[in-house]
């Protein structure tokens, strides 16, 4: 099962590596944001696969805290999009 | 048993996040990337962490991945609306059909 594991986070590192695409080249600020609102997705699933391949169960609380802060950056960043400001 | 329905999970889950990416690159507009990106993220999010559970069995760390779960669930496309709302009110054209892609 390790192996699995393994193998999945790798390839979830390659699509990381994909969207990296879009964050460099995009066009606008827009396709950047949702570019790296992705990277976070992913990279909450590979905080997760770190903890069950080294056995450590406190990296489930940290990809939990890692959701948290991908949500509210994103949302404090289309704020100050829309509005120049953050208030 | 339940190890194969778990791998059965994390395999659905994994083709979804690899189809999201290639959506990510391969869409000609922002607002289907928005597309691609809110909804196959969060399902593969979903069934991915469904399967580690399906793996892990009873214990505290399944809470843990289910809170997660639920989580996601609510703010992923909440924070993909917002970003999609952000580009329709700074006037961002959908592509049409015949336009150069963005």
């Amino acid at each position: 099962m390790n192996d699995i594991f393994l193998a999945s986070a790798i390839i979830l590192i390659l699509t990381i590596f994909l969207c990296l695409y879009r964050v460099l080249y995009g066009p606008g600020v827009e396709n950047r944001l949702i570019a790296v609102n992705t990277v976070g997705t992913k990279t909450i699933i590979l905080l997760v696969i770190i903890g069950f391949l080294y056995e450590r169960p406190i990296f489930m609380d940290i990809s939990i805290v890692y959701a948290m802060i991908n949500f509210i950056a994103t949302l404090a960043i289309a704020k100050y999009l829309r509005r120049g400001c953050i208030c | 048993m339940l190890n194969t329905l778990a791998l059965i999970f994390i395999a659905i889950g994994l083709f979804f996040m690899v189809v999201g990416a290639v959506g990510l690159i391969r869409l000609p507009d922002f607002y289907t990337r928005a597309h691609a990106s809110g909804k196959c993220d969060t399902l593969g999010e979903g069934m991915m962490l469904v399967g580690f559970i399906l793996f892990e069995g009873m214990t505290l760390i399944a809470v843990k991945l289910l809170l997660l779960v639920i989580f996601i669930f609510i703010t992923s496309p909440t924070a993909v609306h917002s970003l999609v709302n952000v580009a329709h009110s700074r006037n961002i054209a959908p592509w049409k059909k015949g336009e150069e892609r963005q």
